[in-house]
């Protein structure tokens, strides 16, 4: 399987979360944000970082770029594509992902272990973020409750950010695009203390075998 | 060219933290009976393509799930 990782002006995990798409099994590359070149790419990862300095709006410019413009399409035709933190914000801003990130609701950026509600497992991952809140308004939230599409929630008491319902992360009607605010890719070696982040990686490996 | 001005301002009903962080702020320099702060953005720019300006201001300058904006064009 091959995976590409978008890498924008301001990204900084995209090389972490190469290392994680290939501990997940696979060869992965980097996608450079002015190349429209997604030969080969069976599913993509947007990455965590500050995307154009998160100027104006995080994500607000890189939702824009050649490289996102080639993802819509491939996300159109059932593509699966991760967008993780500074790429979950990029996936809003360009309308595949539904609702937006705001400030943290206690203005300071956080940055700490959390546990993770994703189906049935408990993943223990990191947060590094100033604008996590997830938000989108009562009758978005109740639709994404009653089809499924809240992805991943942050354990009781452990929301670090304020966001709605507790919600760390979506998935779109189709369920090909994800977007969450954790870093599963810093979560792949017991170094770090935590390997539950292969298993986002490993589920849409999974699917696709 | 014509210069425009754009207001962006977050939405009603929705949690502003900044702007409550400056409401709080406000007692301690002796400034009481300030409420309801929200803090936005200004954006001013010069276009000859005045027409183009609510499609530019919904696709980039503002995100309309989260914040309204307002077109003020200055001169011509």
């Amino acid at each position: 399987m091959k995976w590409g990782v978008l890498q924008f002006p301001g990204s900084c995990d995209e090389r972490d979360a190469l290392h994680a798409c290939r501990l997940a099994g696979g060869e992965a590359r980097l996608v450079w944000h002015e190349s429209r070149d997604l030969d080969g790419l069976d599913a993509i990862v947007v990455p965590g970082g500050f995307s154009y300095g998160d100027y104006l709006r995080a994500g607000a410019i890189a939702r824009f770029s050649p490289a996102m413009e080639a993802v819509a399409e491939l996300a159109g035709g059932g593509g699966p594509v991760l967008g993780i933190c500074n790429g979950f914000q990029v996936l809003c801003e360009a309308n595949l992902l539904p609702g937006a990130l705001l400030l943290n609701e206690q203005l300071r950026f956080t940055c700490r272990q959390v546990d993770l509600l994703a189906g049935d497992e408990v993943l223990s991952i990191p947060v590094k973020h100033g604008e996590g809140r997830y938000w989108a308004p009562e009758e978005m939230l109740d639709a994404l409750e009653a089809s499924g599409q809240v992805a991943f929630r942050y354990a009781p008491g452990q929301n670090p950010n304020g966001s709605a319902r507790d919600i760390a992360g979506v998935r779109n009607e189709a369920g090909n695009v994800v977007g969450l605010m954790p870093h599963p890719e810093h979560a792949v070696d017991a170094m770090t203390g935590s390997t539950d982040g292969l298993r986002v990686f490993e589920s849409i490996a999974g699917a696709l075998a | 060219m014509p210069r425009a001005r754009v207001l962006i301002r977050p939405k009603e009903g929705i949690l502003d933290p900044q702007g409550k962080a400056v409401e709080r702020a406000l007692p301690a320099l002796g400034f009481e009976g300030v409420e309801h702060v929200r803090v936005g953005r200004v954006v001013e720019l010069e276009t000859d393509r005045p027409d183009a300006l609510p499609e530019l201001c919904e696709k980039l300058l503002a995100n309309p799930l989260i914040e309204d904006f307002e077109i003020e064009q200055i001169d011509e």
